[in-house]
């Protein structure tokens, strides 16, 4: 974040309330290093340059993996394990850290976690997948066999159904944008179609339904319409950004449904049976569905819907002196690509379109940019996406509307930061 | 070096081998009968397809839950840190719902399904199918759904009517108000 003494906006520059600068004057002028809103008047004499130990002797050898830095040792997934330890070890989620990243891709270290029993330690040897149920031929497939098909490649991310939580209770939780939404990753996948693969063990014509099953001690399963296989979409992933994709994220194999509830991209699978209709299983009924006021339950709510939130700042990325900041974000949608994402810094009273650098990307994690002025009074932040869809991201209340209190699966309500005169920044129900 | 014409011929043969063999898709998965695959075959249809042979009782169960499930789910399915299991019928418009199998699991099929792939947690597939059956009708008792003497097998377990069939709306393909 840069920040430069406060000057006055022009009306040209001036995008909305309380000092939210246009994304044209983003777009012509780069980064504020200078410029009618950012130039900075007094310059700070800095002190004479020293040649550091570093630059004095030859550093450290070759590694076989890199690591980050030490000095990025805070950048960690929070873990939050869901149940009194001896109870449920291993059931649990780690949020990604988004306030501490930038771009877009999800470091395959930091990519959230949820499992229901663990993370089993598979070896890839002796790691069998099945297709079998409504087929003419049942197939085993090992690993080896697998890494000989040709690869897809997708770009999109994994969001899980439960994300957001923290803003189901009745009182704004004072967590980071990471522990709040963090829930959500973005990498670059490859792997086998899976449509190749029910190709040929030949889907009799009764065969309407995927059943897909992890080998950890849950045995996650979960049931897929098989359209979202036969058209294309759903693949096997084995790469995770370049690298065999990592233990807690179904190392050697998981399945990836894009746009869909994170918990249907099955990890460390081993199966999948043909069926004619959905077996209903645990965490199709009494988990990933949604109470409604009336007493019913949404069900088969597969697509995550469209979704933003401010990383910077947010709470842990707090405002310095007053003046020019950067205000950045991810936007997402399981319907498609991010069309719009507007901000606010008035609570909702006057909206500034952002600058979306990528526009291409579909069902993957956008980033968005808006330069914003300000004045060292108190704010309100908030970002709202709209997708291909023309979906709009709700506020909390009108999506919690027909749902029964606390419901928090697929919560894509607009995220409210609240900024004091001193910088510091809150979580908010507006 | 020359290409002798020997050698170019063994060339041009291997090529026009190679091109011989029909391309067939990548098919490198091997057939595995339905049989081999049934220590996998775990999944159970709302129809309950997949339920194996076996029975059991509320009382028979009972005592199982006491050993195996009331450490983490409470001595009646209540209260227990890994969550209720029993009660809560009929709360779910209320603000204080309570979902549990009773009161909110649409299908039995469901139970024996989870709780033989994935319960106790620290020992999933250690219980007979005989000894789901009867945890399953122990909690199903609990819940007041089955009465004390009925037995659970393969044919009646698909037949009991959970209180919250109805409650539930499909939103795939599209929404099915
Ligand atoms: C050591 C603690 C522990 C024991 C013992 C245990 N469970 Fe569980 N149970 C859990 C945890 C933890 C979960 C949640 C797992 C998850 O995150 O998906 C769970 C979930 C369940 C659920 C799903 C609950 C819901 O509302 O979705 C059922 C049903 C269940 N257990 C039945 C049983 C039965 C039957 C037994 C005994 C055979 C048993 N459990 C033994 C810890 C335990």
């Amino acid at each position: 974040m840069t920040s430069s003494k406060l000057l006055p906006l022009s009306t040209e520059e001036h995008a909305a309330g309380n000092g939210l600068v246009s994304r044209r004057w983003l777009l012509r002028t780069g980064f504020p290093a200078a410029g009618a809103v950012g130039l900075s008047s007094g310059l700070v004499q800095a002190e004479e340059l020293r040649v550091p130990d570093w630059s004095s002797s030859p550093g450290l050898d070759l590694t076989g993996y890199g690591q980050p830095s030490p000095f990025e040792s805070e950048v960690v997934r929070p873990t939050l394990p869901l149940f009194p330890e001896g109870i449920g070890d291993g059931s649990g989620v780690s949020f990604t850290p988004l306030e501490k990243l930038a771009g877009t891709i999800t470091p395959n270290g930091l990519f959230f976690e949820r499992h229901h029993s663990g993370i089993p330690e598979i070896d890839p040897t002796a790691h069998q997948f099945a297709i079998h149920g409504l087929v003419e031929r049942p197939l085993v497939f090992t690993v080896e066999a697998l890494l000989r098909y040709p690869m897809v490649t997708k770009t999109c991310f994994i969001e899980c159904a439960g994300n957001s939580l923290f803003n189901s209770f009745d009182e704004a939780q004072q967590r980071t944008a990471g522990e709040i939404h963090g829930l959500i990753g973005n990498a670059e996948w490859a792997g086998v179609s899976l449509a190749q693969l029910l190709d040929e063990a030949g889907v009799s014509p009764q065969g309407k339904w995927l059943v897909a099953e992890g080998a950890d001690a849950a045995k996650m399963s979960r049931s897929i319409p098989i359209e979202k296989a036969m058209d294309g979409d759903a693949f096997i992933a084995l790469y995770q950004n370049g690298e065999r994709i990592r233990p807690e994220q179904g190392y050697p194999m998981r399945l990836v449904v894009p746009g869909w509830q994170g918990s249907m991209n099955v990890k460390w699978l081993r199966r999948i049976k043909v069926v004619s209709a959905p077996v209903y299983a645990k965490d199709e009924t009494s988990k990933y569905t949604l109470l409604q006021k009336d007493g019913k339950s949404r069900q088969f709510t597969y697509e995550m819907g469209v979704k933003s939130v401010i990383t910077s700042p947010s709470p842990g990325r707090e405002l310095g002196a007053p003046g020019l900041y950067q205000i950045s974000g991810l936007a997402w949608s399981g319907a498609g690509r991010i069309t719009k994402v507007e901000v606010s810094a008035d609570g909702g009273a006057s909206w500034a379109e952002a600058m979306i650098p990528d526009q291409t990307s579909t069902r993957a994690l956008t980033r968005f940019q808006l330069p914003w002025q300000w004045s060292g009074q108190s704010a309100t932040l908030m970002s709202r996406a709209t997708d291909e869809a023309g979906a709009v991201q709700p506020t909390r209340e009108a999506w919690y509307e027909p749902y029964a209190a606390n419901q928090l699966f697929h919560q894509n309500a607009i995220q409210v930061w609240a900024v004091s005169h001193d910088g510091g920044i809150r979580n908010v129900y507006v | 070096m020359s290409t002798s014409k020997f050698g170019s011929k063994l060339i041009l043969a291997a090529v026009a081998l190679t091109f011989a063999m029909p391309l067939h898709a990548q098919n490198l998965g091997q057939v595995v009968g339905e049989g081999d695959l049934a220590n996998w075959d775990i999944s159970i249809g709302r129809d309950g397809v997949g339920l194996p042979t076996g029975s059991g009782t509320s009382s028979e169960g009972s005592a199982i839950w006491s050993e195996q499930c009331s450490a983490c789910h409470g001595e009646n399915g209540k209260g227990g840190p890994a969550g209720d299991l029993v009660g809560g019928i009929g709360s779910l418009t209320s603000l204080e719902h309570n979902k549990t199998v009773g009161s909110f699991w649409p299908y039995s099929t469901t139970l024996f399904d989870y709780v033989r792939r994935a319960m106790p947690y620290y020992a999933p597939g250690s219980l007979s199918d005989d000894e789901v059956y009867s945890i399953v009708a122990y909690l199903l008792n609990q819940n007041e759904i089955i009465t004390d003497d009925a037995i659970m097998d393969a044919e009646s377990l698909p037949q009991v009517e959970m209180p919250n069939a109805d409650g539930f709306i499909s939103y795939w393909p599209v929404a099915n108000q």
